[in-house]
Order: structure tokens, then C-alpha cells, then sequence
């Protein structure tokens, strides 16, 4: 071999490593990115607005939240000291007036540590040690109850469930605690828990609650709560005799989403008592709510059209590489995503505790993971197939049967399950009618970014220059000193490695076994060829208008009749345009 | 020409082809005399389960060969043979099911079990007629054959070749796979057709027609492997060859090439949907299990193993692929994926043209 070839070998080598990097550290530059967004406030937030019961830990994460509010209660502390603490110890007193009078107390203290208290003992989680009887809170732990001093809020330690026992309450204790627990909520220094308990008012006030409502209504200053105050407010003015104040509370509840409302209008609309003007009334009310609703549900459908779409185009992008840029049709496509699911449960099968952080290691893992089973494949037995796609096809599917079996010796036949992070579970309320599952999102938003940085690569880098040279020309490219063998096996391995990347999403959304990849390799060729092979906007655009497709036609269909409705549609659009939505223009087209 | 000077011009060069038939000859005679005539007690004895899996074997040879035919020949890879099997197995197996009458569980002389669990009140329209064996059998041959005409009209008219249309044909499956596996379907849902009793007043459970269905299929593998070699030795098989090899050229020449490749894809249908039907009444249940992508894909190594483009080829590999699964699945049922995936990659890596090809260099070399 010449010198100088040898050189260009040994350049050209040295410029690709940068490549697989930058994407990597993109990945996971992305990945972190992604991460401020549910810091520890959020998550309390969304925490405490979503169930009660993770209510205990919350206090620290509002006290270091709102130190003005800490140090407020500290000179309640100041002023009474024991007040706080014999009250709280208080409601362990042997019989019911005594313990209403305890909670009348903490409710005129006002100290901020009081709704925890009350929602603790309304919860069945404010308990008495026997041994000393002291009050404490208590947690479900895995082998007994985790115990939180609810002066302090200092940890107390584990004990069995037989050391403690549970103050008792009665339902009329129960309704005391209710309206003390709203009304320490109404006044609460944060926005979402009075909203959150103005919304748990709504529809079941009583006279009391209105009083307490009417009050509060007063010094409120956020806009969204007093909205919400309003509608609560104007409720069970629907009912009354007078057509003024029934018309008036119409208008208040006009452009509310929540159901309770629409059924109390539509009541309203059909009741035969009502006046005549008061029925048109709240039915256009109704009508205007169902408008809204619709435009809603619309809303959601392309929403979940899109969330399919990005699942379809995860599947579909590194199919898009091996497939459409290399040409190789690569039947173990759907088990190289199924090995990134695969990577996502070891990892954290290895990190029990780290639960959170996860997915962290396990995207740059399962591309790596991917990456070299792809690259393995590739030296292995593709590079011997070159040119015929057949056989090509044939011997890949020969190995993606391998891979299932591979994992189903080792780690089992079952199907795993893959745990979601905190952040990732739960919905993004937007209002009563509309609301998106997190998980969902973050996966349409990671395909978005991952789809960003492979069109990069393959833009800007060498690689990518490297890879768009051999798959127009290869053996000008060859001539130009290109090292062919390894653009192909770099190239494959890319187009894996997103499989597996897309692997340790789709973990999040389905279940992962042995045989989840068959069930998307089918999916991955449509969209790839309806997009238009070679063109990786064509992908894009082909994921998100089959997904939504699918999506508008399951309400009418039913879900498997809709797959099988798109399936058709593409076997017969490919017979109009054979090279898909954007052909690839030019020579290479030919071939 | 008298049909005798055809026979010997069809196996004037086709050594493989002869063997095969006098195999199938032989075997069309001995197989139910050593399952019938000898007693059980004997060592020749066969028992009616080897019968039945011979069959079952033979069924699968005709499906094989039927996709050699596209495969081999026209160079149509087709990922959704199976599909055609199935379709072939649902004619069938509705004619099967019919027969039951009312000796199926709720006893009901109209409507077959699953239909009654659903609460349908009558039967539909496309079950009418299929009580009659003469129809039963036409749809077997008509169904997979416009599927096949519909399909292939499509495709081909529009030129899509190579890999796409194997995609294609592999989304058909799976579409056909998703759609049989719906209980409104109307043919059985995820459980299919089963618990047939008897076929054209034969007891399906007895011997006697055992080794009838066994003959029955050694001799559609017969007739379909003449038939076959009949086409590829015809001017219509050279131009299809042709076009396998040259489809442009061919189409220069002046052939309308969507019409000879719509032609032997329709035949090849038809082949594997008499296929399908010959194996349903001896396995005695179809369901949408059939269509999978797996199945129709398994069935290309079956050719590729035994070598395409020689007819007997794709016979001999359905035979050993499929001996070596029974054995398989049987004995190591962890090794099984594995074997078969090897088998994919080391045919199309090692052995390209197959164990024909194999047998052939060795042939040349001596």
C-alpha cells in the first residue's frame, strides 16, 4: 500500500471518533437539559396536588420553598410555644369534644404546620407511640411505619406497626376536619394548594363552605383561584327559586370545563321547573361548554396522534439510517430497539435506589449496547451481503430470531417490567377537560430533539458528509479516499444505536419482552417507505401523519381496524408513488 | 403430442424431479399399507401420529414448492405466502366447521359454537354455501387466487419490485394477521376454527382417513410439482425466467412483463392455498396464528435450505427444516430460535443455492 494512502486512511480514522461522540454527548446533553425542568418544587407540587397522601414529606420541600413562611411560623412558635405541641399532643385525648377543641386550637394558631397534622389524623396517619404516647405521623414503610415527628418533622425511625397506635375519629370529627382542613388550605401561602382545595369544594358546598368560601374570596389576589372561587360560588346558585340569580350564575359558570358544571346546566336546560329564558340560557351555556369540549377533544386526539407518531418515528429513524441512507434492509431492527428496552430494566436493575436518575445512563448505554450489537452485524454478516437485499434480508432475520431467543434464555420469556421515574409519571393538567400524560410528552419531545441531532450529524459533521458520499457514489467515494468499510460499519452502528435509543423510550409506553420488537418492525419499513426512503424529513413527516391518522380513525374504527385501515392505505399509496411522500431526487435514485 | 412424450419431455433433464416423484410413489403406496395392514404390534408398524405428521409435511412441500415458483423462478421474494396458506386453511376449515352441525357443544345445527358464544342470531353472508364440499373447494382455489390477482394487479402494475414488495407482502400478512385475529371477523377470532368432526362423512379422528389425507396430499404434491415443472419448461416459464434475471431487457423485448409475473404470482397463490386446505383437516385447527410474518418468513428458509429455482429443492428443504423443527422442539426446545436463526444466516452466507447447489459443485467436482 502507498504512504499516502496510508495517511488519508489514518486522517480519515481520526476524524470520525469525534462523530458517534458528539451525538452522545448530545443525547446526553439533551437529557440533562430536560432535567431542571422537574425540580423539587414541581414535583412537591404536582405531588401534593395529585394525592394526598405523600402529604407528610411535603412539609420540608414548603419550608425550604417559602422560608418567609418558615420563619412566620417560628414566631408563632416564639409566641406560644407549647401551644402548637400540647394541641397537637392534645388530640389524643380520651374522648371527641376534647379532641374538636385540640383541632379548633390548631386552627386558630395557624401555625403551617397544622394541615399536615390534620390531614395526617383525617388519613388515618397521625398515630401514638405506645411506649411514651407520643403523637407522630406515620408512613407506610416496607417492613413496619416510617415515623415523622409532626413538631420537628424530624425522622423518628422505623418501628413495627404494633408500636403505634391510631387516634381514632368519628364522622362528625371528620366533617370538623374537613372545613378546618379547607379552610388552612384557602389560606395556605401557596397558589395550587388553595386552588387545590377550592376545586375539592366545588360542587358539594355546603353553607358553611360558602361562608368560608365568601371570606376567603376577599384577600384572594391570584387570578385563576378567584376564577375557580367564583365557579364554586355560583354553583348552587343554579338551584335557587330566583330567574335573576339563576341567569347570573349561568353567566358566572360560562367557559367552565369542570363535569360537575356541565351536569348542573344540563340539568337546568331539561328541568321543567325553570323559567323559560333561564333554560335558553343554560343551554346555550351547554352548548358553548360542548363546543369547547370538542375543540378539546381535538385537541387531544392529535396530541395522542402525535404521541404515536413519535413512537412510529423513534422505531422508524434509525431504520431510516440503516435502511434508507445504507440501503440495508435490516430485519433485526425491532430487536435492537427491544435490546435498548432490555438495557433500560438492567440499569435499573443495577441502580435500585437511583431510580430517577436512570434514565440518564441507560439512553447512552442502550445506544452503546445497540450500537455494538449493531456494528457486530454488520462485520459479522451484512458487509457480506452488500447488494443483495434479499439475502440480506433473510440472514437479518435469521439473527433478529437469535436475539429473541438470546434474551429470552437469559434473562426470561416473561415480560419485565420497566419502572417509570417519578417525573415521568402522572399528567400535566392544563384544565378540567384537557390534560397530557408526562410520559408522553417527554417521549414526543425526545424524538424532536434525537431526530434534531442525527440530522445534524448527518449535516455537519464529517460522518455524516462521509456517509451521504458512500451512499451516493460509493466507489467515488472510495477513490476519494474514503474508508468505505468503515463509514458502512460507523453507519450501521448509528442506525442501532438510535434503535436502542428508541428502545429505552418505548420502555416507558409498553410493555417490553421478548418479542416487543416484531411488533414495530413492520410499523418501522411503512413509515420509512411511505416517507420516502433515503430522506429522513420524509420519516418525519410519514410518522406524524400515520400517527395521526390512526388516532382520528380509532374513535370510528376501533383500534385494530384502524392499524389495518393504514396498513392498506399505504400498500395502496405506495402503488401511486412507489418512492414515497418525498423521493429522493437525482442519480442515486435510479438504482 | 400425446401426454406420455410430455411426461418424458418434462423429466428428459430433471433427475431431482423423477426421484421426487418416485419417493411420492412409493410412499403413496407404502404409508398406509404400513399404517393399516401391518399390526400394531410390529416393528414396520407406522402409527397414525408419523402419518398424520407426514402429511403435515407434505403440505408444507406444496407450499414450498408454490413459492419457489415466485421465488425461484420470477424473483419475487414473497414475505406473505402464508397468508395464501391461511386463506386456503380458512375455506377449509368453514367447510369443516359446517359439518360439525349439531354436535358442536351448544348443539346448534346453523351457527358453529363461537358464533352462538358471540349471540349472533344467524349466519353470515359469506358462510353460505360453504356446507358444500364442491364450493368449499372452489373458494379454497378462488380466495387466495383474487387476493393474490388483486394484490399482485397493484403491485406489479405499478412496478414496485425488489424489497419493497416484499415488504408488502409482509404488511399484507400482518394486516390480514390483525384483521382475523377480531371476533367480528366472523371466523373464530384468536381461537379459529377447531374441533372439526368429520370430512365428507369420513370420521377426521379414524385411521383410515389419516392415511387418505396423507395420499390425498402426496398426490396434490405430485400434481403440483408436474404442473410446475410443466410452467418453468413452457415459453411462459423462460419468459418469467427472463424477467427474473433481465426485467427491463425482457420488457424492451416487447413482453408485458406485469402480466407474466401477475400470472405465476396468482398460480403460486393457488398452489398455497390448496396447501392450506390439505393441512387443516390433518392439524385439525386454523387460526389467525397462520398469518404471522414468522410463519410466512419460515417458509422462505425452507426454499432458500434446499436450494431455489429447482422445484425439488424447496420440497427437499421443506422436509428437513421441518423434520429438524418436530426434533427439535421436542428435544431442546431452547436450541430451536437459535437453530433456525443460524440457519438463515449460514444458508444465505455459505450456501446460496442451497443443498441443491451443494450436491451439484460435489456432482461437477468428481
Amino acid at each position: 500500500m502507498d504512504p499516502h494512502q496510508n495517511i488519508a486512511v489514518r486522517h480519515a480514522r481520526r476524524r470520525y471518533w469525534p462523530a458517534p461522540a458528539i451525538l452522545w454527548s448530545l443525547i446526553t446533553v439533551v437529557a440533562l437539559w430536560s432535567f431542571p425542568a422537574y425540580s423539587i418544587e414541581e414535583l412537591d407540587a404536582a405531588a401534593s396536588a395529585s394525592d394526598i397522601s405523600i402529604e407528610p414529606p411535603a412539609i420540608p420541600a414548603a419550608a425550604t420553598a417559602f422560608p418567609e413562611t418558615a420563619s412566620a411560623s417560628e414566631s408563632v412558635l416564639d409566641a406560644a410555644p407549647l401551644d402548637f405541641s400540647a394541641s397537637v399532643q392534645a388530640l389524643n385525648a380520651a374522648n371527641f369534644d376534647a379532641k374538636e377543641q385540640a383541632i379548633n386550637t390548631l386552627v386558630a394558631l395557624g401555625d403551617e404546620r397544622t394541615r399536615a397534622v390534620l390531614r395526617a389524623l383525617a388519613d388515618g396517619n397521625l398515630q401514638y407511640r405506645k411506649s411514651d404516647d407520643k403523637v407522630v405521623i406515620v408512613a407506610e414503610a416496607a417492613d413496619g411505619y416510617q415515623l415523622t415527628d409532626p413538631l420537628t418533622d424530624s425522622d423518628l425511625g422505623r418501628v413495627d406497626k404494633r408500636d403505634v397506635k391510631k387516634i381514632s375519629i368519628n364522622n362528625r370529627l371528620r366533617i370538623v376536619l374537613r372545613e378546618a382542613i379547607a379552610r388552612l388550605s384557602l389560606s395556605s401561602q401557596r397558589v395550587d394548594v388553595r386552588l387545590t382545595a377550592v376545586e375539592e369544594l366545588t360542587g358539594n358546598l355546603d353553607e358553611a363552605g360558602v361562608t368560608l368560601l365568601e371570606s376567603a374570596r376577599i384577600n384572594e389576589t391570584d387570578k385563576d383561584v378567584v376564577a375557580a372561587m367564583d365557579t364554586a360560588l355560583a354553583l348552587p346558585k343554579l338551584n335557587a327559586g330566583d330567574s335573576a340569580v339563576q341567569l347570573r350564575a349561568i353567566e358566572d359558570l360560562q367557559g367552565s370545563l369542570l363535569p360537575v358544571v356541565r351536569n348542573q346546566l344540563t340539568a337546568l336546560a331539561e328541568s321543567t321547573t325553570a323559567d323559560a329564558a333561564v333554560r335558553a340560557a343554560a343551554k346555550r351555556a351547554v352548548a358553548s361548554i360542548q363546543g369547547e369540549l370538542q375543540f378539546y377533544a381535538l385537541t387531544e386526539t392529535i396530541f395522542f396522534g402525535l404521541s404515536l407518531g413519535s413512537v412510529l418515528l423513534l422505531a422508524g429513524i434509525g431504520l431510516a439510517i440503516t435502511f434508507g441512507v445504507m440501503g440495508v434492509i435490516n430485519m433485526a431492527h425491532g430487536e435492537l430497539i427491544m435490546l435498548g428496552a432490555y438495557t433500560t430494566y438492567l440499569v435499573q436493575q443495577a441502580m435500585p435506589q437511583y431510580l430517577e436518575y436512570s434514565m440518564l445512563v441507560a439512553v447512552p448505554a442502550a445506544f452503546l449496547v445497540s450500537g455494538l450489537f449493531g456494528i457486530a452485524i454488520e462485520r459479522g454478516v451484512i458487509r457480506f451481503l452488500y447488494g443483495r437485499p434479499l439475502e440480506t434480508l433473510l440472514a437479518t432475520f435469521g439473527i433478529s430470531l437469535m436475539l429473541q431467543q438470546l434474551v429470552r434464555t437469559t434473562i426470561s420469556a416473561q415480560n419485565v417490567t420497566v419502572a417509570n421515574p417519578e417525573w415521568m409519571s402522572g399528567s400535566w393538567q392544563i384544565n378540567a377537560a384537557l390534560s397530557l400524560t408526562y410520559n408522553r410528552l417527554y417521549i414526543v419531545i425526545f424524538t424532536l430533539v434525537i431526530f434534531g441531532a442525527l440530522q445534524l450529524l448527518l449535516k455537519k459533521s464529517s460522518l455524516g458528509l462521509h456517509v451521504r458520499a458512500v451512499a451516493q457514489n460509493r466507489p467515488m467515494a472510495r477513490a476519494m479516499g474514503i474508508r468505505t468499510e468503515w463509514v458502512d460499519a460507523l453507519t450501521f452502528g448509528l442506525g442501532s444505536g438510535i434503535a436502542g435509543v428508541a428502545g429505552v423510550a418505548l420502555s416507558q409506553l409498553t410493555n417490553v419482552g421478548p418479542n416487543m420488537g416484531q411488533s414495530y418492525i413492520i410499523d418501522s419499513f411503512m413509515v420509512v417507505v411511505f416517507g420516502g426512503v433515503g430522506n429522513l424529513w420524509g420519516t418525519l413527516v410519514g410518522a406524524f401523519s400515520l400517527g395521526v391518522a390512526n388516532k382520528f380513525l380509532e374513535p370510528y374504527s376501533g383500534a385494530v381496524l384502524a392499524k389495518i385501515l393504514v396498513l392498506v392505505f399505504i400498500i395502496l399509496f405506495i402503488q401511486k408513488r412507489p418512492r414515497g411522500l418525498f423521493p429522493q431526487q437525482g442519480r442515486g435514485a435510479e438504482n | 403430442m400425446d401426454k406420455q412424450s410430455l411426461l418424458m419431455r418434462l423429466f428428459y433433464n430433471d433427475r431431482g424431479g423423477s426421484l421426487l416423484l418416485g419417493l411420492l410413489g412409493v410412499a403413496i403406496v407404502l404409508v398406509p399399507l404400513l399404517n393399516l395392514a401391518v399390526p400394531e404390534a410390529s416393528m414396520l408398524h407406522l402409527s397414525t401420529y408419523t402419518v398424520t405428521l407426514l402429511g403435515k409435511y407434505l403440505t408444507y412441500a406444496l407450499l414450498a414448492l408454490a413459492l419457489d415458483l415466485v421465488w425461484g423462478y420470477c424473483g419475487i421474494l414473497s414475505l406473505g405466502h402464508g397468508a395464501f396458506f391461511a386463506l386456503g386453511g380458512y375455506a377449509m376449515g368453514m367447510y369443516l366447521m359446517r359439518q360439525i352441525g349439531e354436535r358442536g357443544v351448544y348443539g346448534n345445527a346453523d351457527l358453529p359454537d363461537f358464533m352462538v358464544f358471540l349471540n349472533w342470531q344467524e349466519l353470515p353472508w359469506y358462510w353460505l354455501g360453504f356446507d358444500m364440499f364442491w364450493f368449499a373447494m372452489l373458494m379454497v382455489v378462488l380466495v387466495p387466487g383474487a387476493l393474490a390477482f388483486v394484490f399482485g394487479w397493484l403491485a406489479f402494475r405499478s412496478r414496485v419490485t425488489g424489497v419493497y414488495l416484499s415488504i408488502m407482502t409482509q404488511a399484507l400478512t400482518f394486516a390480514l394477521l390483525l384483521a382475523f385475529f377480531r371476533n367480528e371477523m366472523g371466523f373464530g377470532g384468536n381461537n379459529g376454527l377447531t374441533d372439526f368432526k368429520d370430512i365428507l362423512g369420513f370420521d377426521l379422528q379414524s385411521d383410515a382417513t389419516r392415511a387418505g389425507l396423507f395420499v390425498a396430499s402426496a398426490l396434490a404434491l405430485a400434481l403440483g410439482y408436474l404442473l410446475c415443472r410443466y410452467i418453468v419448461d413452457s415459453k411462459f416459464g423462460r419468459v418469467v425466467v427472463a424477467i427474473r434475471d433481465a426485467e427491463s431487457r425482457a420488457r424492451f423485448i416487447g413482453y408485458r412483463v406485469e402480466r407474466f409475473k401477475l400470472g405465476v404470482f396468482v398460480i403460486s397463490a393457488v398452489l398455497a392455498g390448496i396447501a392450506g386446505a390439505l393441512y387443516v383437516p390433518q392439524v385439525g385447527i386454523i387460526n389467525p396464528g397462520e398469518f404471522s410474518p414468522l410463519n410466512s418468513i419460515e417458509m422462505v428458509i425452507w426454499v432458500a435450505v434446499g436450494g431455489r429455482g429447482t422445484l425439488y429443492g424447496a420440497v427437499m428443504g421443506a422436509l428437513i427444516v421441518n423434520y429438524g423443527k418436530t426434533y427439535l422442539t421436542g428435544a431442546l426446545p431452547e436450541v430451536w430460535l437459535f437453530a433456525l436463526g443460524a440457519l438463515f444466516v449460514l444458508v444465505t452466507l455459505f450456501l446460496p443455492r442451497g443443498i441443491v447447489g451443494l450436491l451439484n459443485r460435489k456432482r461437477a467436482d468428481a
